[in-house]
């Protein structure tokens, strides 16, 4: 094995079971902290050992063995002491995977939306706080210091550890789609920085969708989302040209979609639809599959798109979902008609960069290119993006 | 775990409340009487406070000196209206009773100290 697939090999384990790994320590000791200083401990172990010696065959087993080592150092001044390691030899095994319910405390609402997501980046996916710094471009200890304050709030207010019952399931579950949701968008085109896209939080939000959609597989909007993510994943390699500036949807090569993922994620939309319970990922993702699954630009069903976007907004009535519908009305009625949409927006949208942008485009279309170069003036002005202000430059 | 629930509103929901007539003041306090009712196991104390507008603050500078002022320490628009001291397993069984709470405004839950 080469040092490349070698790294890839030990980082999908690692995935796989510092999670688990950490989930069930939690429960049994009941402490996030201890709990992930033990795993870490067990991971840096792991990664001087399975390079040379190879993975072993149940490698979470070995985890656990290194990690109850240490956890027997960290517990000798508890209460509970033989207790928590009986259970630690033993593992009872949960009705449940211990990861959903690590997902749903990460992602409570009593926690602030950063704190929930640098909570899950660092217990469920196994970032370091240095990798989370990088990723939401903060400094370590911003990181470090949200950690603290989140798992001291767990402690202190008591947040339980537990899937939350049925009757709250729906709300607490938007929390745990949000923060994903969030953590994939930072990712695929993150709104600051030298790196036009981030690639792990995008992949990880992509697994920790799947992880989500294996632990709980009847609930739509799961389904939605993941589809979503593994439907704008699948384009992701025509999304940029050689310089690094942004391609448009229209200008794409479409040759390099990865068809079957398309075809697979579309097949997720039509499962959850069967459901009939709609929500706004799974109409997202109907949207995208519209666009991913059509031959070409021209060939875009844009009726099908405006009227998806038309129930989107019953349950989003957000201009952000307004100025989209607006774009799709460009190619069902026209760029007269869509620019009338967009103007109703200046107000709510006068400070998004994507507002600016597509009144530029139509202004274009209608010939009035004077009011067009100053739309794209000043979408260039509200946009720290290296690939979309290089597209803007070039157009101006 | 014990939680202290504040309940809060603004000053003008404060006003309106004085000032409401007393049939409509009496039916709100029958339903904020109910709910005190249903929750009776877990509700360990509390009080409804009388309005900001009966509050005195005293500051200390921590040198033995204090300064008295007339009013709520809390500035801006929020008021604190009552409180209610709790005992539940955890806080999501606070936050489903600061959710059904009928009188409106806003609620903190703040778990207590415990020694």
């Amino acid at each position: 094995m080469d040092t490349v697939t070698a790294n890839a090999a030990l980082a999908a384990v690692f995935r796989e079971e510092a999670a688990r790994l950490t989930a069930l320590l939690v429960r049994i000791l009941g402490d996030f902290d201890v709990a992930e200083d033990i795993v870490q401990d067990a991971l840096v172990v792991a990664l001087e050992r399975w390079p040379r010696e190879g993975i072993p065959d149940q490698p979470g087993a070995w985890l656990l063995t290194v990690a109850r080592r240490r956890a027997i150092d960290k517990l000798r001044r508890d209460v509970r002491y033989h207790e928590k390691l009986a259970q630690l030899d033993q593992p009872e095994r949960s009705a449940s995977d211990d990861r959903l319910r690590l997902i749903f405390t990460c992602c409570h609402p009593a926690l602030s939306r950063e704190a929930q997501v640098a909570l899950t980046l660092r217990t469920v996916c196994g970032f370091t706080p240095d990798e989370i710094a990088a990723a939401f471009l903060t400094s370590e200890a911003t990181i470090a210091q949200r950690l603290v304050r989140a798992r001291r709030k767990i402690r202190a207010a008591a947040i339980p550890y537990r899937i939350p019952d049925a009757g709250e399931l729906n709300e607490r579950l938007g929390e745990v789609l949000a923060v994903l949701y969030l953590m994939f968008n930072e990712g695929y085109l993150t709104s600051a920085g030298e790196q036009p896209e981030r690639r792990d939080l995008a992949e990880e939000a992509e697994w920790l969708a799947a992880l989500l959609l294996r632990l709980m597989p009847t609930e739509p909007e799961v389904m939605g989302l993941s589809a979503l993510i593994r439907l704008h994943r699948a384009r992701a390699r025509s999304r940029f040209d050689a310089e690094g500036r942004l391609v448009l949807l229209r200008d794409q090569d479409r040759s390099q979609w990865d068809r079957p993922a398309i075809a697979a994620a579309a097949d997720l939309v039509v499962t959850a639809s069967r459901l009939r319970r709609p929500g706004p990922y799974q109409l997202q993702a109907a949207i995208i599959a519209c666009h991913a699954e059509s031959p070409s630009w021209e060939r875009t069903d844009w009726l099908q798109i405006f009227l998806l976007y038309q129930t989107l907004l019953a349950h989003d009535p957000s201009p952000v979902v307004r100025l989209n519908r607006a774009i799709a009305l460009r190619y069902v009625s026209g760029p007269e008609a869509a620019l009338r949409d967009v103007d109703t927006l200046r107000e709510a949208l006068g400070r998004y960069h994507l507002y600016h942008a597509t009144r530029a485009e139509l202004l274009r279309e209608l010939g009035r290119l004077t009011e067009a170069r100053h739309a794209d003036a000043a979408a260039l002005q509200l946009t720290a993006n290296p690939a979309e202000r290089a597209l803007l430059e070039q157009r101006l | 775990m014990k939680y202290v629930l504040l309940f809060g509103g603004t000053r003008e929901a404060q006003q309106a409340w004085d000032t409401m007539p007393d049939d409509v003041r009496q039916q709100a306090y029958t339903r904020v009487e109910q709910w005190f009712r249903e929750n009776g196991s877990k509700i360990t104390g509390g009080y409804q406070l009388q309005s900001p507008g009966t509050a005195t603050t005293v500051r200390l500078d921590g040198n033995g000196g204090s300064m008295v002022t007339d009013g709520p320490f809390i500035e801006g628009n929020e008021v604190i209206g009552g409180y209610a001291e709790i005992e539940v397993g955890d806080l999501d069984e606070a936050l489903r009773m600061a959710r059904t709470w009928p009188g409106g405004g806003i609620v903190e839950i703040r778990p207590v100290v415990a020694r």
